[in-house]
């Protein structure tokens, strides 16, 4: 066991608690490692490496919306490179390359390097946003973008508080399918 | 959009998981997709008329073991497989034990059966019937579960779409058994294990379409 495993699944398990901070730097960390990881596997089959900052982004989304699924008997590692995986395929079968070019790897080559170099994605979140039902979009942004708390959001949008959890949820992940749309044409 | 400005925005109020959620969230689309299930016989098919002779009561109990056997072997499987990387460390085969025992069984059966009753013990009375309304019944249970399992991360979508066919199909039978007046273990083999493998590939075959996130 590798102490990046250490020290991520000790981040992932506070995040599982509803630590907003270990959450970030768990985020943070993870980003970093799936650039590196994501640069060298589409160089690897010669695509451009700029779609890399794309796939970070989709790859940290499902991370964040889907952390429900980690199981915490499990490492983290697999867990991770699973999702990363599952993006990779889907990216490439969205733009037509055939999955069948990414190669073999094991799940520790997730963490294998650190790439700190971050770039702009092609898509614009805030534009995608506008594509968003109203109460989705307004939640959001109160609370993700401007960073107010859940009751100033639900007062701001006119909805319940758990109205503006519930639009946060939904809002999330049309936003991830807006962004793999984006990016598959 | 900068990653550091997405993970940001991500952090902003985050709150406790249920860490039982997948499977929570499975086994409550197992439950509704059996009652389901249990509706549609009820009310459209009805339970057969002959409950009270020794003979029909054994075979609904063996049409019920096998079902359920399936369900439950298939459901642990299909809560594992719901999240991502499980199917590198999780191995199907044990999925096959109730075919393999039903399978054994009728070939007893038939071995210590003469010959010509063969034909009538596989048909049956109502085969066409069991064909049909097994893999019918189970497209509301398919679907539920299917609508489960999105919720999670499956990141093997051809083998986990088979096990939610599975799953829906040994619910369909089991439902359909209470109904079923064929009481011989090849047709049981043959029909039931038959329309649930056949739910099981239209599970691996639509998959990848229904389960992708």
């Amino acid at each position: 066991m590798t102490t990046h495993e250490i020290e991520l699944k000790a981040l992932m398990l506070a995040s599982l608690d509803g630590d907003a901070a270990s959450h970030r730097a768990l985020l943070e960390r993870l980003s970093r490692r799936l650039r590196a990881y994501y640069k060298g596997k589409l160089a690897g089959i010669g695509r451009d490496a700029t779609e890399a900052e794309d796939l970070v982004q989709e790859a940290v989304l499902a991370i964040h919306i889907k952390r429900h699924t980690y199981d915490p008997a499990e490492p983290l590692t697999p867990w991770v490179h699973a999702i990363a995986r599952y993006k990779l395929i889907d990216f490439l079968r969205r733009t037509r390359a055939s999955f069948a070019d990414v190669p073999i790897d094991e799940a520790d080559a997730i963490m294998a390097h650190d790439d700190n170099v971050d770039a702009e994605s092609t898509f614009d979140v805030r534009r995608l946003m506008a594509r968003l039902p109203k109460k989705m979009r307004c939640a959001i942004e109160a609370v993700k973008l401007d960073g107010q708390s859940i009751a100033e959001a639900a007062v701001k949008c006119g909805i319940s508080k758990s109205g503006v959890k519930v639009n946060i949820h939904r809002g999330l992940k049309a936003l991830a399918a807006l962004i793999a749309q984006e990016t598959g044409t | 959009m900068k990653t550091d400005d997405l993970v940001a925005a991500l952090s902003a109020h985050i709150e406790p998981v249920n860490r039982r959620l997948v499977s929570r969230t499975v086994f409550i689309a197992l439950a509704a997709g059996a009652v389901v299930a249990l509706g549609i016989i009820l009310v459209g098919l009805g339970v057969r008329s002959d409950l009270t002779t020794a003979r029909a009561l054994m075979f609904l109990l063996l049409k019920l073991a096998f079902t359920a056997g399936i369900i439950g072997v298939a459901s642990a499987y299909l809560t594992r497989l719901a999240r991502p990387g499980a199917e590198r460390t999780t191995s199907s085969i044990s999925a096959l034990v109730p075919f393999a025992a039903i399978v054994l069984l009728a070939a007893i059966s038939l071995g210590l059966a003469p010959s010509s009753h063969w034909n009538k013990m596989v048909m049956g009375d109502e085969w066409l019937e069991c064909l049909l309304s097994i893999p019918i019944i189970a497209i509301v249970p398919f679907a539920v579960i299917i609508a489960a399992v999105r919720r999670a991360a499956p990141t093997n979508l051809v083998r986990t779409g088979a096990f939610a066919g599975l799953i829906a199909g040994g619910v369909s039978a089991m439902g359909y058994a209470l109904h079923c007046t064929d009481d011989s273990i090849p047709f049981v083999a043959v029909w039931y294990g038959g329309t649930i493998g056949l739910r099981t590939l239209a599970g691996a075959v639509s998959g990848p379409r229904l389960l992708r996130w």
